[in-house]
């Protein structure tokens, strides 16, 4: 037999076996299909968490970023002295330096007055810390005394925002602090807040009394146009007191997608998720391979009479293992592309299919396949053309 | 070469020990191109044991077994199998491949073998079944073919490959005596055209007549030859 032979016979025997039997190939779909949808969606909410995670700090515009060294994420700061900020200026590379305080604060929903939690983001309406548009300009708006900016991106909890402003409705209250919101903004919620809320240093200091000028959250810091935010912060860590952390921009998303992933155990779980998915598919593929060989016994021990070798019925079974992933992923797929619409829609996480997560998903399957053909190859041995006559 | 198969002092045995179980007893028979030989012989005679030995599917270790010029005696399983692509087939089940059609099932054979294009097996194979009559039924797959029928298919499937020999194992056992002995006479004169020697075990005593020679075996002697 030449190359293409080689597996195109055993390869095109296994469609025929497959297509031959609807209903037990669509039950074999289905076994593969919900692994890939499994799978697909654990991958989907872990990578949403790490997305949604990093969507605080992806939306600030700063070169190098002050931390506490016992913060754990930003959502749950320990504050530091605002000086120990400002000694940064030192340094010549230095442009800017300004405070960002955060705070969780119930929210009251100005339609059906419940309160939940959200994120406040309290800094210098003067500084460009904010890489977002509406707040840059909203500037004017957010120097009044008690005004808010509110994310569009909340959790619907919150109450419809957008049509409340319409209506000119827009008092509320932030931990039981009566503000305006003056306006939206888009930024996302995180597995940590289901919504966000800007405002001025003052306003913070005033929905938080018990918070003080002095003592901040975060610190970003701007630095002169051409100034190597790798050196300047090997520079700043000698000068700064030890209990700080400093963070390039990519540093600081990989903190909180590694608090997320590691300190946190929803890592785990969602890992722990896919792989059960896997063992699931694995077991179904299995079963149908293997009770396919065995109704087949018969068939395969008389070609094997006639001269077929060993090595074909391995191929065969492979060949049904790559079909039944295929058949199984590309309904999965769909699905999953619905599942991922809803949940972006329904639940406000980001969750993009990507290329990569396509592929990774699809190689993940096969793999699931290509090792309930290795269980299943060992019933082959039960075909023995001897036991025909 | 005129002789196709050649047995000489044949023994074989199963299980080991106390336990060994003599199944074939120094069995000698030599069969010639063509010859359309019949083992018949009560249940646990050993024909069907002899069967499997001739066909390759079973390893006899004492005496001396060549079909078509190879030795089977301890022999490698790659002898056996390019031998077995050269032997036709046909069992008391008709064993035919449910999820193929008549015309593909035939084809089966031919997959094995190099140098024909996708037409050209269908065309042999097509021939084949015309051959037993079923010129009508390519496209049928087995569930929609009697039981006649069917092994009618089989016999097709065994001689499309030219085979020098084909071994039979009751083949007219699931038939009714009507289309058993159609499928008989069709299969000799099919084997008469092509030169084809035929090995057939069976205790239907109504299809002796088809042979040149009857073989009768009993407790693994051959009684008459």
């Amino acid at each position: 037999m030449n190359k293409l032979t080689w597996f195109y016979f055993p390869a095109r025997l296994a469609w025929r076996q497959l297509i031959f039997d609807r209903s037990k190939l669509a039950a074999a779909i289905c076994g593969v299909l919900f692994a890939c949808v499994l799978v697909f969606m654990q991958l989907g909410f872990k990578d949403s968490l790490y997305a949604s995670a990093a969507s605080a700090p992806v939306k600030l515009s700063g070169d190098l970023f002050l931390m506490h060294k016992q913060s754990e994420a930003m959502w749950r700061p320990i504050q530091f002295k605002r000086s120990e900020l400002m000694r940064v200026l030192g340094n010549p590379a230095v442009a800017e330096a300004y405070p960002l305080y955060l705070g969780l604060a119930p929210f009251k929903n100005i339609k059906t007055q419940v309160k939940r939690t959200l994120m406040v983001y309290g800094f210098d309406p003067d500084s460009m810390i904010f890489n977002v548009g509406e707040v840059k300009n909203k500037r004017e708006e957010l120097r009044l005394k008690d005004t808010v900016l509110f994310d569009e991106y909340s959790r619907p909890e919150f109450g419809p925002m957008r049509q409340l402003l319409e209506a000119d409705r827009n008092v509320t209250e932030i931990n039981d602090y009566k503000v305006n919101v003056m306006g939206l903004f888009r930024m996302g919620v995180s597995f940590a807040a289901d919504g966000n809320v800007i405002t001025s240093d003052l306003n913070f200091m005033r929905i938080f009394p018990r918070r003080n000028h002095g003592d901040i959250d975060m610190g970003v810091i701007k630095l002169h146009h051409g100034a190597s935010a790798k050196q300047v912060k090997a520079e700043l860590k000698s000068e700064l007191n030890e209990f700080i952390n400093i963070f390039t921009y990519e540093e600081l998303l990989k903190y909180e997608k590694d608090y997320w992933a590691n300190t946190a155990p929803i890592g785990f779980i969602f890992g722990f998720g896919t792989v059960m998915g896997w063992v699931v598919g694995l077991v179904i593929v299995y079963q149908i391979l293997f009770t396919d060989i065995a109704n087949h016994r018969n068939e395969f021990a008389t070609l094997k009479a006639m001269g077929y070798e060993h090595g074909y019925f391995v191929r065969l079974v492979f060949a049904s293992a790559f079909f039944l992933a295929v058949l199984g992923f590309i309904p999965g797929y769909v699905l999953s592309l619905g599942l991922y619409h809803l949940a972006e829609s329904q639940m406000y996480m980001p969750m993009p299919m990507l290329w990569s997560k396509m592929i990774t998903v699809f190689l993940f399957i096969l793999s699931m396949c290509v090792m309930a053909g290795l269980l299943a190859i060992r019933k082959l041995k039960d075909a023995n053309p001897a036991d025909m006559f | 070469m005129s002789t196709v198969i050649d047995v000489e002092h044949l023994n074989f045995s199963f299980g080991s020990g106390a336990l060994t179980q003599p199944v074939l007893k120094d069995i000698t028979l030599s069969i010639r191109k063509g010859e359309i030989v019949l083992i018949t012989g009560p249940s646990g005679s050993g024909k069907t044991t002899f069967l499997t030995i001739i066909g390759g599917l079973r390893q006899a270790f004492h005496g001396s077994v060549k079909v078509l010029d190879q030795q089977f005696i301890n022999s490698s399983e790659q002898v056996k199998v390019s031998v077995r692509q050269q032997i036709g087939y046909i069992f008391q089940q008709h064993n035919l491949l449910k999820s193929l059609t008549a015309l593909q099932n035939v084809s089966m054979t031919l997959e094995m073998s190099n140098g024909l294009t996708e037409q050209q097996r269908r065309d042999r194979s097509a021939e084949a079944l015309i051959a037993v009559g079923l010129g009508d039924r390519l496209d049928y797959k087995p569930g929609q073919l009697s039981g006649g029928q069917l092994q009618r298919v089989s016999i097709a499937r065994a001689l499309v490959g030219q085979p020098k020999i084909i071994l039979a194992d009751e083949p007219t056992a699931s038939l009714d005596k009507q289309s058993g002995y159609e499928a008989v006479s069709l299969l000799k004169r099919l084997a008469k055209e092509s030169q084809t020697a035929i090995l057939l075990v069976t205790h239907d005593y109504r299809i002796l007549d088809i042979a040149d020679r009857v073989v009768e075996l009993e407790d693994g002697v051959i009684k008459s030859a």
